[in-house]
C-alpha cells in the first residue's frame, strides 16, 4: 500500500509538471488540463484506498458537494474570472487553514505526542496564518471585484493603517513563536485558537486599502499566499507531493506578481501598503485644455480611411460586455484591407491575461493581440490607436510627471499614433484621479458613450454603406 | 517521518523547477495559468481526505470535510474553467 502511494504521488508531480510546460504554448495548452486532471485522480485515488480511511460517506459527501458548487463557479461569464479566481483562492487558503487547525488539535489530543517537533509546529503554525488571511483576503478581494454592496470599491485608509496592520500580524507571530515553545501547555489550544483569529482579521485589513487599479498585482500575491499555504501543509503532513504542487503555485504567483508590479513600476510593499488608487489630490493643471469630439460618423471616417489601426482595450471594455461589439468592429475593418492588432498592456483588466482572455471568447484569433514591448515601436506608424475603455495605461504623464502615482509606469505609446482616438464613458478623469493628457492632444478625437453602444454605432456606419 | 531536511531540499527544487517552468508560460495564458495552478495546488484534497476518513473525533471529520469540499470545489472549478478558456484560443 505504501509502494503505491509513493509511486502515485511521483507520477502525479509530473503530470503536474508536464500542465505547466505545455501551457507555454496555445496550441499545447489543452493538453496541460488532461495532464493535470489525470494527476490529480491517480494522487486522490490513491489516498483513498489507503487502509486507515473508513469513512467513506463523509468523502464521497463533501466530493458530490464540490461537484455541485464547482460545476456552476466554472461557468461564470469571463468578465467575472477575476472574482472566480479570487474565491478559489480563498477556499485554497481555507482548506488549508481547517485542515491545520485538525492537525493540532489531533495532535494536541495524542497521548504519545511526539507529533510537535519545532519544524513541523512551526510548519503548523505558517500553515495556519496563511491559510487564513488568505481565506478571508481573498473573499474581500472577490468582494470588492463583484461590486458587493457592504464592501467598499475605492480604497479605505486611515491614519496608522500600516502600523496597525503590521501589528495585527506580528502579535500572530509571535504567538506563533510561543507556541513552538509550548505546543502542549494548558493554554496552547486558546494561543493556537488566537493566531487563527487574528490572521483572519489580518487578511481583510490587507486588502480594505486596495483600489480596482491594484487588482492583477494582488491577486497574484494571494495567488502565491495560497501557494505557500499548500507547501506549508505539506510539511505538516509530511507529504512531498503537496509541497512540490504547492511550490509550482507559489512560483506561479510569484512570477505573475513580479511582471504586474514591474507593469506599473511598483514595489510589493508599495501595493500593499502603498494605498495605490486613493483619490489623489488634482494636478495643478496649468490650464486645461479642452477635449475635441468626435461623431461617430467621423470616427468611421478615420478607421476607413487608415491602413493600420491599434486596438487598446482595458478595463471600460469588460464593464461594457463590449468584447463582441469589438469584434464585429475587427471583421468590418480587416474585411476593408485595414490591418488591425490589439495593443494589451500586462496590467489591462482586474487580473494577468484578463484582457486576452475576454478578445479569445469574442474569436479574435490570437495572433492579433500583441504584447506592449512589441506594439510600443509600431505606433508612430500607426495610423489610428482606438483607445477602449483604457486610461492609466495610456496616460503620457506616467513618462515624466513625478507627483503622480502612475510615474514611471511604461504605457503603451498611443499618443505617438498619427490619430487617437479615444471611446470613454463620462468626462470624469479615470480610476486613480489622475487627468489623462492624451484626451485633451491635437491629434486626440473623443468619442463619450459606454464602449458597447458607441462600437453598435461604429459597426451601423460600416454595415449601412454609409461608408464606402 | 521524512526529515525536515529533505523536505526543504524538495521545496526549493520544486520552486526552481516552478519557476523555470511558469517562465515559459504564454503572456497570452495568464488568466488559464492562474485557475489551473490553483486547481493542481487543490492537491491539498489528498490531507483532507485523510482528516475527514480516518478513525477520528468528529469535530476534526467536519473540519476535513468542509476543507475537502472547498479543495474539491477548486479542483473541479479550476481544470474546468481552464479548458474553457483554453478552447477560445485560436489562432485564425
Amino acid at each position: 500500500m505504501h509502494v503505491i502511494g509513493e509511486l502515485s504521488a511521483v507520477l502525479a508531480t509530473a503530470l503536474f509538471i508536464f500542465a505547466l510546460y505545455w501551457m507555454g504554448d496555445p496550441k499545447t495548452a489543452r493538453r496541460g488540463v488532461i495532464a493535470g486532471v489525470t494527476g490529480m485522480a491517480v494522487a486522490v485515488l490513491a489516498t483513498w484506498i489507503q487502509p486507515e480511511i473508513i469513512h467513506h460517506g463523509w468523502i464521497v459527501l463533501a466530493i458530490v458537494a464540490g461537484f455541485a458548487v464547482g460545476i456552476p463557479l466554472s461557468r461564470v461569464p469571463l468578465t467575472a474570472v477575476p472574482q472566480r479566481t479570487a474565491l478559489s483562492h480563498a477556499f485554497g487558503g481555507l482548506a488549508a487553514g481547517l485542515v491545520g487547525t485538525a492537525e493540532y488539535f489531533l495532535w494536541l489530543g495524542d497521548p504519545a505526542g511526539a507529533h510537535f517537533t519545532p519544524f513541523r509546529t512551526g510548519a503548523l503554525v505558517v500553515e495556519v496564518i496563511l491559510g487564513f488571511l488568505t481565506f478571508t483576503g481573498s473573499l474581500m478581494a472577490a468582494g470588492k471585484l463583484q461590486e458587493v454592496r457592504w464592501i467598499p470599491q475605492r480604497p479605505v485608509t486611515y491614519p496608522g493603517q500600516n502600523f496597525v496592520n503590521l501589528g495585527v500580524l506580528g502579535l500572530a507571530a509571535a504567538l506563533g513563536v510561543v507556541l513552538v515553545l509550548n505546543p502542549t501547555a494548558a493554554w496552547s489550544g486558546q494561543v493556537f485558537i488566537a493566531i487563527g483569529a487574528l490572521a483572519l482579521i489580518f487578511g481583510v485589513l490587507l486588502i480594505i486599502p486596495i483600489g480596482g487599479a491594484d487588482m492583477p498585482t494582488v491577486i497574484s500575491i494571494l495567488n502565491a499566499y495560497a501557494g505557500l499555504a499548500a507547501v506549508a501543509m505539506g510539511f505538516v503532513l509530511d507529504s512531498k507531493l503537496l509541497v512540490t504542487a504547492g511550490a509550482l503555485d507559489g512560483s506561479s504567483g510569484l512570477i505573475l506578481s513580479i511582471i504586474m508590479c514591474r507593469a506599473m513600476n511598483r514595489s510589493f510593499t508599495n501595493v500593499l501598503f502603498g494605498a495605490f488608487g486613493k483619490a489623489q489630490p488634482a494636478l495643478v493643471a496649468g490650464e486645461q485644455k479642452a477635449w475635441k469630439q468626435e461623431t461617430v460618423e467621423g470616427a468611421a471616417q478615420l478607421l476607413e480611411q487608415a491602413r493600420t489601426v491599434v486596438i487598446i482595450p482595458g478595463y471600460g471594455m469588460a464593464v461594457a460586455q463590449a468584447q463582441h461589439k469589438v469584434r464585429e468592429l475587427y471583421d468590418a475593418l480587416t474585411k476593408r484591407g485595414v490591418t488591425v492588432k490589439f495593443a494589451i498592456h500586462p496590467v489591462a483588466g482586474r487580473m494577468p491575461g484578463h484582457m486576452n482572455v475576454l478578445l479569445a471568447e469574442a474569436n479574435i484569433p490570437y495572433s492579433a493581440l500583441v504584447e506592449m514591448d512589441e506594439i510600443n515601436p509600431e505606433m508612430p506608424q500607426t495610423d489610428v490607436a482606438l483607445v477602449l475603455g483604457a486610461n492609466d495605461v495610456v496616460n503620457p504623464s506616467a513618462r515624466y510627471a513625478k507627483s503622480t502615482p502612475i510615474y514611471g509606469m511604461p504605457i503603451i505609446d498611443a499618443d505617438k499614433a498619427k490619430t487617437v482616438i479615444a471611446v470613454k464613458r463620462s468626462k470624469n478623469p479615470g480610476f486613480a484621479g489622475i487627468d489623462n493628457e492624451l484626451y485633451t492632444l491635437d491629434n486626440t478625437w473623443m468619442l463619450f458613450g459606454d464602449a458597447k453602444a458607441v462600437l453598435a454605432e461604429l459597426v451601423k456606419q460600416f454595415g449601412s454603406g454609409g461608408i464606402h | 517521518m521524512t526529515d525536515f531536511g529533505s523536505m526543504l531540499f524538495v521545496f526549493v527544487l520544486a520552486t526552481f523547477i516552478g519557476l523555470g517552468v511558469i517562465r515559459r508560460v504564454s503572456r497570452l495564458l495568464y488568466t488559464p495559468l492562474m485557475s489551473l495552478t490553483n486547481a493542481i495546488s487543490a492537491i491539498a484534497v489528498v490531507g483532507s481526505i485523510v482528516v475527514t476518513g480516518a478513525d477520528h473525533p468528529l469535530t476534526i471529520r467536519i473540519l476535513g470535510a468542509v476543507a475537502l469540499f472547498a479543495s474539491m470545489t477548486n479542483i473541479v472549478s479550476g481544470f474546468m474553467i481552464t479548458d474553457r478558456m483554453l478552447k477560445m484560443f485560436k489562432k485564425q
